[in-house]
């Protein structure tokens, strides 16, 4: 079975500085899909050139097979629910959402139903009647996503779509939108600097950095195998030592050697100045594989778990630790003790820098 | 921090600018209401004046003359002074020269730009009436409703002409559909703004009318009369035509600020 979407080295360039440097993707139907990345990482470009307000310089966008890179943007079956929400301010909500099947030219009644419908799911039918500056946030972006989806686009676009509502609205959202595209049975692409968001909602994540793809995989997978360095800070929290690759293992400024169990399953194994990464809750408070003493310089409770910062001169920043907070060692803790810090080799990456 | 005779100071000289103001005006509304007629004595309150205007075969074709050049230049400088706006905006990275050039019939002396356009309308060896007048008008009316037009584009989110193409719309249904409809308020005002002005405008009128008797607008035709003394009949004509600037002009700031809320 073909994807649904092919993005096939695509690349966009605006004067010297390219925005999308040969990037090829494939989107299943029905997937969640995320691009992550920084600001300037590319990834706005790549949803707009999906859209079709801008035009790639190379490269194909199959949808079901053909390829519409250059098709304009009203003549594609795909929508995008914009970052500022776009709503027309003279407009009602209801009118905001009839707008795109008015320009299908379905008839009335029709339209009636599907607006109908979609402002039950959005749980909006008491404020049709509103205007968009009678909204809240939270409302607003409801709107702006009923708009989009009530036009049953084969794949739909959404552009930071939580990035302006605040933290605890963003959470329960996460959520919501999943379940709906859960419900609706369309394909969803999101652009995303929120790496948690990502983790959360996406089916498949795509990292983008500087134009280029950097790994595309389901969200256990960027986790636990970032490819490169860059990916496994961007994901997550990870603590990295500094030191000079060996075979199966890392040797530390001051002699210790860190040992790895999962060498890098592509390319050959990583020689030179290199970082070993584990991750904060790989890490135990016992020597294990990999052993290291230190200081904690601050301790934080977060409820479930506690965060601990360990200096060490093995490394730059202190270590970061994850515990569960009813761990009996972590209850005895005070900030100055020295610890003993370990993890298995199995949970160590080495990456080249 | 203001002592209350401080206070009492300003206000008195706010109350005697606006007293330098609106006497003038005061008195000149009072005396069309003057059963004499003479500006000297108050004999009674009458209209009569408003009849006799009326009557006067003169003022009524200048009137006349007045509303088709305000109608037609107003709405042909609403026009292209929208799309001009619209077209600079969306050009705006083109440098600042464009603009300048814009609003320079809104800064030259109307007296430079009225001997300007006449020369010009001479050298075209083009017959001058009603049409000049119409076309002058346009030619600063334009500057007038492109600068409200762009007051207003200023806050205006593009994002929107891209959200109705997203949702399926051809560039024209998006200009119908989105862009005018919420520049709207901005364009009637602008619109407002280019009529209350054409219809007081003398220079540039009395310099592109041609000959003919034909073309005189209403100022012109208050300016003839003028010269064998203020009658009362000019007091009536100039109360009327207060009232109808001050609705226009109010009429205009309201819809350009209470327009769409949120914007």
């Amino acid at each position: 079975m073909t994807p649904l979407l092919q993005i096939r080295n695509v690349v966009k360039r605006f004067g010297a500085l390219v925005a999308v440097d040969d990037v090829s993707l494939d989107i299943a139907a029905n997937e969640f899909f995320a691009l992550l990345g920084a600001s300037g990482s590319g990834k706005t470009t790549l949803l707009r050139i999906l859209a079709g307000f801008e035009d790639p310089n190379a490269g194909q966008i199959l949808l079901d097979a053909e390829d519409i890179a250059h098709v304009p943007p009203n003549k594609r079956p795909v929508n995008l629910m914009f970052q500022s929400y776009a709503l027309f301010p003279h407009m009602t909500v209801r009118d905001n959402i009839a707008y795109g099947l008015e320009m299908e030219r379905l008839p009335r009644a029709q339209i009636t139903s599907r607006v109908d419908d979609i402002l039950d799911v959005i749980q909006l039918s008491p404020f049709a009647d509103r205007k968009p500056e009678q909204l809240s946030g939270g409302q607003k972006q409801r709107v702006a996503l009923a708009r989009a989806l009530v036009k049953r686009p084969r794949v739909l676009l959404l552009d930071e779509p939580l990035g302006a509502l605040d933290k605890k609205l963003r959470g329960a959202m996460q959520l919501e939108l999943k379940r709906l595209q859960n419900e609706v049975g369309i394909t969803f692409v999101v652009v995303t600097h929120d790496q948690e968001e990502a983790l959360v909602m996406a089916d498949r994540i795509a990292i983008l950095k500087d134009g280029k793809l950097l790994q595309c995989g389901a969200p256990r997978e960027v986790y636990e195998h970032p490819v490169n360095r860059f990916a496994a800070d961007f994901i997550g929290v990870m603590n990295f030592f500094p030191g000079q690759a060996e075979p199966g293992g890392l040797r530390l400024p001051d002699g210790t050697r860190f040992a790895a169990g999962d060498p890098a399953p592509l390319g050959p194994a990583p020689h030179g100045p290199a970082v070993a990464a584990v991750r904060p809750e790989r890490i135990r408070l016992a020597a294990g594989d990999n052993s290291l003493t230190g200081t904690v310089s601050a301790l934080a409770y977060h409820g479930l778990d506690l965060q601990l910062h360990v200096e060490t001169p093995l490394s730059p920043k202190p270590v970061t630790v994850r515990l569960t907070a009813d761990v009996a060692e972590a209850q005895t803790l005070r900030q100055g003790d020295t610890v003993t810090l370990g993890w298995a080799a199995r949970d160590t990456r080495i990456f080249p820098v | 921090m203001h002592s209350p005779a401080r206070h009492r100071f300003m206000l008195l000289i706010l109350g005697g600018v606006f007293a330098f103001l609106y006497v003038p005006i005061s008195v000149l509304v009072a005396l069309s209401f003057n059963d004499g007629g003479l500006p000297t004595a108050w004999t009674g309150f009458s209209v009569k004046w408003y009849g006799e205007l009326f009557r006067n075969a003169d003022i009524l074709q200048a009137g006349l003359n007045t509303l088709i050049v305000a109608l037609v230049s107003s709405a042909l400088a609403t026009v292209l002074g929208t799309f001009l706006a619209i077209g600079v905006e969306i050009r705006r990275r083109r440098g600042r020269l464009l603009e300048a050039l814009i609003f320079a019939p809104m800064i030259v002396p109307d007296i430079v730009l009225a001997i300007a356009l006449l020369s010009f309308f001479s050298f075209l060896k083009m017959p001058m009436g009603l049409h000049t007048i119409i076309m002058a008008h346009v030619v600063f009316n334009l500057a007038f409703v492109c600068a409200v037009v762009r007051a207003r584009l200023k806050s205006f989110d593009w994002s929107i002409v891209e959200a109705s193409a997203d949702l399926g719309a051809s560039t024209t249904t998006s200009y119908r559909r989105i862009v005018l409809p919420v520049l709207a308020p901005a364009i009637v005002a602008g619109a407002l703004l280019a009529f209350t002005l054409s219809v007081d405008e003398f220079i540039i009128a009395y310099f592109t009318a041609g000959a003919g008797r034909g073309s005189t607008t209403l100022p012109m035709q208050i300016y003839a009369m003028i010269r064998f003394g203020v009658t009362p009949e000019i007091n009536a004509l100039a109360t009327l035509a207060i009232g109808l600037s001050v609705t226009m002009l109010a009429l205009a700031q309201r819809l350009n600020k209470g327009g769409l809320p949120g914007q």
